[in-house]
């Protein structure tokens, strides 16, 4: 499996599998990070997977001053065995119960105008895909979907929303994913679930996990 | 013993050495963005380095003790005042109880730490006590003060019946010296400017809209060299992002996990106290470090920190009780 390593400043590693947003490599970004997880040193903070790429966090107080952190970092990182047999992690399959249209989403019109599509239409096209959980990031528990319809597909606002409901679905380029915190956001905005995506007290406080099938259920 | 908030200041939230081991789900770091102030400020009233405290942006809040107290006041210098005196910034300060402090402006800074001895009392989550202000969760109720909170200190009342302020002080030079411009260093990042020198090359001025999420920074637009779309990566505190309106911003402690723009630098982590200090409007200028440099100089400001904790350590306990 070719790969790059690159520093991100001066206590993270960045392990790059690909630059584009493909399934496959995101199934081995997320398989390695699994492995790693298995055999997590002290000095490992935080392991963050991308669509593409892998970040390695390091502690770099836990290493004596005569050494350097990344170094360590990436002969322990290249020592692992990076075997072709990274790939197919078993998500779980979550359904998500959606209120489209209205109040809940004040651009699925618009949206549907954008495809020449029904409003209905364009409601069973986004319920009839299975998703999967590329990544979680940008704010706690915000779960990034692969497998949209292209014909869904709609440039984010020109202006972003200063506030956008907790639980909004919304449609950002080529890409779908759902607001777990109120907060500005800019992307279309066609439905609204009441599920909790994140809660710090729950365990584990994220609702998805990379590699989980999702599907909407209009409510 | 506790704290009532009088009035708020513009925004001010509980911090501690931040949250880690959960970027993986989105979550940001988020503790002092001023590590360094945070760290002398709670060494100074005998916590942990990395004990909550209240750390306080350009404007400070009111507030009254309801039992003697000890604290410290580090960071940003900021008007502070208790029963008609001023209190200084970067000493041991005991009020008595019933003590109002009212902090008014950072006249040098933009943000100030007060240490209580005994720290905050939080129910950490997620392994830690700061406040996620974007995620809306930690610290108190994952927001900044809002006047008619109480915070509770974990603490016994210390015996004070009136102020004292410790004839000794703290000077947190070189690693905080609010000189203008800022020198900011900077390691290389995945992507390079056009022409290469371009960040180096000009002062850049804070903007207004920067947070403890990023600063933004003002100037002559930039390009990266290579302007293909990016898909997202993960980023870090101290990342540098070039975004389409060519003009750069520095990621701080609140920094999303990942993002999409071009990385054309990360600000080395002794610098990043002094990032937290700016203001809208004070310059900076940035200067290439190598990761050699960069180690050296993370290494240096440990071991002042731990000079430091020392010789306050020898100050608190060495002789009497009080400061």
């Amino acid at each position: 499996m070719p790969y790059t390593i690159e520093t991100l400043g001066e206590d993270a590693l960045l392990l790059r599998l690909g630059d584009a947003i493909d399934a496959g490599v995101n199934a081995r970004v997320h398989a390695l990070s699994q492995r790693i997880e298995r055999v997590r040193p002290s000095w490992l903070r935080d392991l963050v997977p991308a669509y593409a790429s892998l970040a390695l966090f390091v502690d770099a107080d836990a290493f004596d001053c005569t050494l350097d952190p990344l170094a360590e970092a990436g002969h322990w990182l290249q020592r692992q065995a990076f075997a072709g047999d990274d790939a197919g992690i078993v998500g779980r399959s979550v359904e998500i119960p959606v209120r489209y249209g209205g109040e809940h989403g004040p651009d699925l019109t618009a949206l549907a105008t954008h495809a020449g599509l029904g409003e209905d239409d364009v409601i069973a096209r986004h319920c009839a895909v299975e998703y999967r959980v590329a990544m979680l990031g940008f704010s706690p528990g915000f779960p990034y979907l692969l497998g949209l319809d292209p014909l869904l597909a709609m440039p984010r606002l020109d202006t972003p929303r200063t506030r956008v409901p907790a639980g909004s679905v919304g449609i950002g380029g080529a890409q779908t994913g759902l607001y777990p915190q109120a907060g500005p956001g800019g992307w279309r905005i066609i439905g609204r679930t009441t599920l909790a995506l994140f809660d710090p007290l729950r365990d584990p406080p994220a609702l998805l996990a990379p590699g989980d099938r999702v599907r909407f259920i209009a409510a | 013993m506790s704290v009532h908030v009088l009035a708020p200041g513009l925004s001010s939230s509980i911090q501690d050495g931040g949250r880690h081991g959960f970027r993986h789900l989105g979550v940001a770091s988020a503790g002092a963005m001023d590590a360094y102030s945070h760290a002398i400020a709670n060494l100074l009233v005998g916590n942990p380095v990395h004990a909550p405290a209240l750390e306080i942006t350009m404007a400070g809040p009111r507030l009254r003790f309801d039992g003697a107290m000890r604290i410290a006041l580090c960071g940003a210098d900021i008007a502070a005042r208790c029963d008609g005196r001023d209190l200084p910034g970067w000493r041991t300060i005991d009020l008595p109880a019933g003590s109002e402090l009212t902090l008014g402006h950072c006249r040098r800074g933009a943000r100030t730490c007060l240490a209580v001895a005994g720290g905050f009392a939080m129910s950490p989550l997620l392994g830690s006590s700061s406040t996620d202000l974007r995620g809306g969760f930690g610290g108190l109720a994952g927001r900044a003060l809002a006047a008619g909170d109480m915070l509770a200190i974990a603490n016994d009342p210390i015996a004070a019946d009136a102020i004292r302020i410790a004839p000794w002080w703290i000077d947190p030079a070189p690693d905080l010296d609010f000189a203008s411009p800022a020198i900011i260093r900077l390691l290389p990042g995945h992507d390079v400017t056009s022409p290469p020198d371009a960040v180096f090359a000009r002062e850049w001025r804070v903007a207004a809209a920067s947070n403890r999420q990023g600063l933004r920074l003002e100037g002559d637009a930039m390009q990266p060299a290579d302007t293909h779309e990016r898909i997202s990566e993960p980023v870090a505190p101290g990342t540098v992002q070039l975004p389409p309106d060519g003009r750069p911003i520095v990621l701080l402690a609140d920094a999303q996990t990942h993002g999409g723009y071009p990385r054309i630098g990360h600000a080395i982590v002794a610098d990043r106290p002094r990032l937290a200090q700016l203001r809208p409007g004070d310059t900076l200028r940035f200067v290439p470090c190598t990761a050699r440099q960069a180690r050296r100089l993370h290494c240096e400001q440990q071991q002042r920190l731990a000079r430091i904790a020392l010789a306050i350590g020898a100050r608190l306990h060495g002789g009497s009780r009080s400061p």
